[in-house]
């Protein structure tokens, strides 16, 4: 539909002060043609609000450019709906605010004018995303893992509204916590251990009519996307699949394989008591009264705590913290419920007999937060003594009793303490590791990304149910380790999560963190040259590929970062609102002085997540720096197409400046590794300068945090000082 | 915000508490469709975390999450109301049905405002800034911090001289300041609370030995955020109080008045990973700088064992099992002795110190400011997280104290209860663990 660009501009905020608004506003009738350019005092007073809003009753709809404050603030005031579009040109924070003590008028008032040059061009590139809304979006959540987690998940979304399909893979639900004698304590006042009430909430999913429970039940197939998985699940017939060798399983269970449409998936598969025999050291294997901590749990439910060797009830107690775990040779983090695990354990050997004792050997006791109650309860019990200490080894004495050397026991000794059980506190190692659970039909693979010890855990503290996989969310002590009453926390927020992305998904809305973009990347297929770029580099696995390598798009995995549209040499992935096109048309909308009037220009191509507020944060604090550089905010410094240097070069720009979030180990790009994939894609940008025989200094690219607003200056006239050094771009004016 | 009608019940939430966890209920319910009104008693929102300078284990800043966060909201304006300076008066009713009543404190400056700071140029009145714990200051015109939402100034009114002075009404081009500005009342009608009303530092001053607030270049971990903040009173530059000079050696005293019967019996869960944390801060601002770390126990759950390692690897960072006793100034230099008991070796070690920071833990933020409504809570005053009345959920570290990640999970899930509550009068929503 035609549209009318209509200009706005503020003189408010010093905006005024920094230039001639009324020169300003000829300059872009003359250059930019808009239907109309009108100047007011106070854009986002009732006023000025008025009127923009006058002009907006005729019959063509507008692209609204406001030029004044950034986009980032008054979003409520300067929205105007549909058919009307908005587009903000900051001239408050990164032009009047951001002026430099001696800067040249004509400095700024050129910045100004690019500013808005670039934002009509935008404008005029821009257009209403018509939203990918799915034919069918169900409504029904996958959880997979009957486990405490599982089941909570479960009852959540049913109890939110939502159909649930729950699987497990063992013929019964309750997972390990149904193995509990105890659970560690949970409620106020912290001090006694609880018992699980994991039976009645089987007995609530299992009268829960929005609820279909398959046991003995493993996920064959997950295709599809986020509203309209389709799910396939193979069911055993119980017996049947103990007794199907591996070979016959397949078509055993043929005719139990079941298939449903999901909308979103809950990963809550729990984790596994690291392998003990790996604990050799710790005497596990070779002793026999070393027993594990499932071990123990599991004699306390029967009944009896005893020694394994003689059956006989055990007296002397020692409970190794930290079997296997915070050691760099096996696990080494920390399981964090292992040591109100052996405290619990602790009252379980007290209560069955009073007159023993018990050693807990621990090298830090981790009872956070309110679990100190209970920690504190223990220690006043006299038969439970806790000490600080390395375990060297465990020894057996013939009459099977254990001698364990504990290194740097408090007060510095080397202490060596006798004992007819030892109790291993083995940590947790997730489900996921080296296994594979979901099936996935993706092309980056079947399941869920996972860190280095096997966790599919976020990565961001803000963040911890972002996910690498739109639509799937891990909780409980598959996503990080975990007790009980964290693990069920976790289920309610990725119970929600699910619920959100299916309801998101239906509207044609991206999720976190764009979340209600409703654009999403249009693939013109016919000049598709099955690269393979766009479908290996998407962080979230949106892109399959058919036999020859064409992308197959999931719009609703998708999470609009535009890092496909930054990989493709082609040039045929654009949004309605984010295009090679616009990019390149912003760019080109700059007006660059010729060599002779000594004035470089810069392009700095900037991450709007986090480097975008810091150029603005830099504006409010009145940081002074180059009026000579032109930013344009980028989705991702992944989603930035090496055509649009290019672009700029040949335009006349004297150099590029990149600048977006931290990458590495401990990265903060927003889309995993845009920022990574924009580094090692600068090989492709060096091939670009050689080509046009221009000097590699001449692109550069920077990390900045949202916080290191006040490096922006240095870093500005770093970059200018370089590219001083290398002198002006020959193909200025060309 | 529409209501629902029929049988006047309420399918709107209100959030009180507008830090990280309140923010993130609110913004899950709205992306849902919910309408929510996030309620905040401070000036602006962003809680406890617009004043860290980074997050452990990253070495991340908080405005980073913030800035996400805020666009969500900005995105779903229509879905979400911001209400701050908001005090919690009455809350009556029932699940589907609640009536609670805010008074929004006069901030004696209207929505006209565009934050362009000429109130501030203008006014000759400087006043401490309780977002610095009073190690800096602002005028008595300011803007809260610099990720303030909504972004406008506010008046101190203990602090302005009033209409004698008018100076910054005179130089607001936009009408902005209302120096008469009263108190309004707002009555909500809403289906569930969600009271995620955070935590407040304890109060170190009450740890005698240790010297907060007598000795100058005692420092609690609160203030040790400022002070490496880039927005905070040194910008960023970790200097002694007494004097401004750089830190050569910093001691760090762990569970300062946590675990502790006489002060707080709990652990509050971060203070060794936050601790541990600040100890790079000054690492990587000099590297000539010592930090000691002493603690009873290193809690390092999970993954962040990585971070402790990795902190620990650095052999400028001396981390001690050890009970820091005594915390002495020298009258002269104002350079701090440190008395600790050597839990491991036995006896006493004394050392010299420019600066010491106390791991004070955290406390309910309820205890500061109670709310009009019955919540069951533990003997600290955190909220339990089972038996709360039909239509109340507990979230985030009003509940206990935890890191921010954990903090922000309980919120999103407490988004799940409150819509349970909304989906039900009759049967019982998973409240129970």
């Amino acid at each position: 539909m035609e549209r009318d660009i209509r200009v706005y501009l503020c003189s408010g905020c010093g905006i005024g002060e920094a230039v001639n608004i009324e020169a300003l506003a000829k300059t872009v009738q003359k250059d930019c043609k808009p239907a109309s350019c009108v100047t007011h005092p106070c854009l986002c007073g009732e006023e000025g609000l008025a009127v923009i809003q006058k002009d907006l009753t005729g019959e063509r709809p507008c692209t609204v450019v406001i030029g004044a404050c950034s986009g980032r603030v008054n979003t409520d005031l300067f929205a105007f709906p549909p058919p009307n579009l908005v587009e903000r040109a900051n001239l408050r924070e990164q032009m009047a605010w951001r002026r430099m003590a001696d800067e040249d008028a004509d400095d700024t008032r050129m910045l100004a004018e690019d500013i808005l040059r670039m934002a009509v061009a935008k404008a005029k590139k821009t257009e209403i995303p018509e939203p990918y809304v799915a034919p069918a979006v169900h409504n029904t959540v996958l959880v997979v893992g009957g486990g405490l987690t599982g089941l909570t998940a479960a009852l959540d979304c049913a109890r939110a509204g939502a159909k649930v399909v729950l699987v497990e893979k063992e013929a019964a639900l309750g997972g390990h916590v149904a193995a509990l004698h105890r659970d560690t304590p949970q409620k106020p006042p912290y001090r006694d251990p609880e018992v699980p009430d994991i039976a009645r909430k089987i007995e609530e999913v299992r009268n829960c009519p929005d609820i279909e429970v398959l046991l003995s039940a493993e996920i064959e197939k997950i295709a599809g996307q986020p509203g309209m998985f389709g799910v396939t699940i193979r069911q055993a017939n119980g017996q049947k699949l103990e007794q199907a060798s591996a070979e016959t399983a397949d078509t055993e269970s043929e005719a139990a394989k079941k298939e449903f449409q999901i909308g979103a998936i809950v990963l809550a598969t729990g984790a596994r008591p690291y392998d003990a025999t790996q604990l050799t050291h710790l005497g596990f294997g070779r002793c026999q009264n070393v027993i594990t901590h499932a071990d123990l749990e599991t004699m306390a439910k029967a009944g009896k705590i005893v020694r394994p060797s003689d059956s006989q009830p055990a007296r002397r107690v020692a409970f190794i913290q930290c079997a296997g775990s915070r050691d760099p040779e096996r696990l080494p983090y920390c399981s964090t419920t292992c040591c109100m695990t052996s405290l619990k354990q602790a009252t379980y050997i007290r209560e069955q007999n009073p007159d023993a004792q018990v050693y807990v050997l621990y090298k830090d006791m981790r009872t956070p937060g309110q679990y100190e109650n209970f920690y504190r309860r223990v220690q006043e019990d006299e038969g439970i003594f806790l000490t600080k200490g390395e375990v060297t080894g465990v020894e057996e004495e013939p009459d099977k009793s254990l001698l364990i050397q504990v290194r740097n026991a408090l007060l510095g000794e080397n202490i060596q303490i006798r004992a007819d059980l030892v109790v291993l506190a083995t940590g947790m190692v997730p489900s996921t590791l080296n296994a594979q659970i979901l099936h996935l039909a993706y092309r980056q693979g079947g399941d869920l990304p996972v860190d280095k010890y096997g966790f599919p855990n976020s990565h961001f503290i803000c963040f911890p149910y972002e996910t690498r996989r739109t639509g799937i969310y891990a909780a409980g002590c598959v996503r990080q380790p975990m007790d009980s009453a964290a693990a069920v926390r976790d289920a309610s927020g990725a119970a929600l999560k699910a619920l959100q992305c299916v309801a998101m998904t239906a509207r044609g809305a991206a999720v976190h963190p764009r979340a209600n973009d409703l654009s999403w990347p249009d693939f013109y297929l016919k000049r598709c040259t099955q690269c393979k770029r766009c479908t290996e580099e998407c962080p979230f696995g949106a892109l399959n590929e058919d036999v020859k390598g064409t992308p197959e798009p999931n719009p609703t995995r998708c999470r609009r970062c535009g890092i496909c549209l930054g990989a493709c040499p082609e040039r045929i992935i654009n949004f309605a609102t984010y295009s090679i096109e616009m990019i390149s048309a912003m760019i080109k909308a700059v007006e660059v002085p010729d060599e002779t009037e000594e004035k470089p220009r810069v392009l700095v191509l900037v991450c709007e997540n986090d480097a975008y507020p810091a150029f603005d944060i830099a504006g409010r604090h009145r940081l002074g720096y180059d009026p000579n550089i032109r930013i344009i905010p980028v989705r991702c410094l992944g989603s930035i197409n090496v055509v649009w240097i290019k672009d700029a070069l040949s335009r006349g720009f004297d150099g590029i400046l990149m600048i977006g979030c931290k990458y590495g180990d401990d990265y903060q790009c927003h889309f995993i590794k845009g920022s990574e994939l924009m580094n090692t894609r600068s090989e492709n940008i060096q091939e670009a300068l050689t080509s046009m025989v221009l000097e590699s200094e001449r692109v550069r690219m920077e990390q900045l945090a949202l916080t290191e607003y006040h490096r922006i200056p240095e870093l500005i006239g770093g970059f200018m000082e370089t590219i001083k050094e290398v002198g002006f771009n020959p193909f200025k004016g060309m | 915000m529409s209501q629902d009608n029929g049988k006047s019940r309420s399918k709107a939430i209100l959030v009180l508490g507008g830090g990280i966890s309140g923010i993130t209920t609110a913004v899950e319910l709205a992306e849902l469709g919910y309408e929510v009104y996030l309620a905040e008693q401070a000036a602006s929102l962003g809680g406890r975390v617009a004043l860290m300078n980074k997050y452990f284990p990253k070495l991340c800043p908080p405005a980073c999450g913030l800035e996400i966060n805020y666009q969500r909201i900005r995105k779903a304006h229509d879905k979400i109301k911001v209400l701050t300076l908001a005090k919690t008066v009455a809350i009556s009713g029932q699940v589907g049905a609640f009536e609670a009543t805010l008074d929004i404190q006069p901030r004696h400056v209207n929505e006209k405002c565009t934050a362009c700071d000429d109130c501030a140029k203008v006014c000759p009145v400087e006043r401490a800034s309780e977002n610095d714990y009073g190690m800096g200051k602002t005028k008595a015109i300011y803007l809260p911090h610099t990720m303030a939402l909504p972004m406008r100034y506010v008046i101190d009114m203990k602090a302005c001289k009033g209409k004698e002075c008018a100076k910054c009404v005179e130089a607001c081009k936009y009408g902005a300041i209302d120096l008469d500005m009263k108190s309004t009342r707002l009555t909500l009608n809403v289906g569930a609370i969600v009271v995620a009303t955070g935590w407040v530092p304890n109060d170190a001053s009450r740890i005698t030995n240790l010297g907060f607030g007598t000795c100058a270049n005692v420092i609690t971990n609160v203030m040790m955020e400022r002070l490496a903040a880039p927005n905070g009173p040194t910008q960023g530059k970790i200097l002694r109080p007494s004097d401004g000079k750089p830190v050569q050696t910093a001691v760090f005293v762990q569970c300062a008045g946590s675990r502790d019967e006489n002060h707080l019996p709990y652990c509050s869960s971060v203070c060794c990973l936050a601790s541990l944390k600040q100890a790079n801060y000054l690492r990587e601002q000099n590297p000539e700088s010592k930090a000691y770390v002493f603690y009873i126990d290193l809690r390092a759950g999970g993954i962040f064992e990585d971070f402790l390692t990795r902190m620990q690897s650095d052999p400028a960072i001396m981390v001690q099992k050890g009970k820091v006793a005594k915390v002495q100034e020298d009258p002269a230099t104002r350079d701090l002795h440190i008395e600790v008991e050597d839990i491991l070796g036995g006896g006493k070690l004394r050392m010299r110190a420019d600066l010491v920071v106390l791991a004070t833990g955290m406390v309910p933020g309820l205890r500061a400011t109670p709310l009009p409504l019955q919540l069951a809570c533990d003997e600290y005053g955190f909220c339990a997280a089972d038996g709360q009345l039909p239509g109340i959920v507990p979230a985030g570290t009003a509940k206990g104290p935890t890191d921010v990640a954990t903090a922000v999970q309980d919120a999103t899930g407490a988004a799940i209860k409150a819509i349970q509550w909304l989906h039900s009068t009759t049967s019982t929503p998973s409240t129970t663990i």
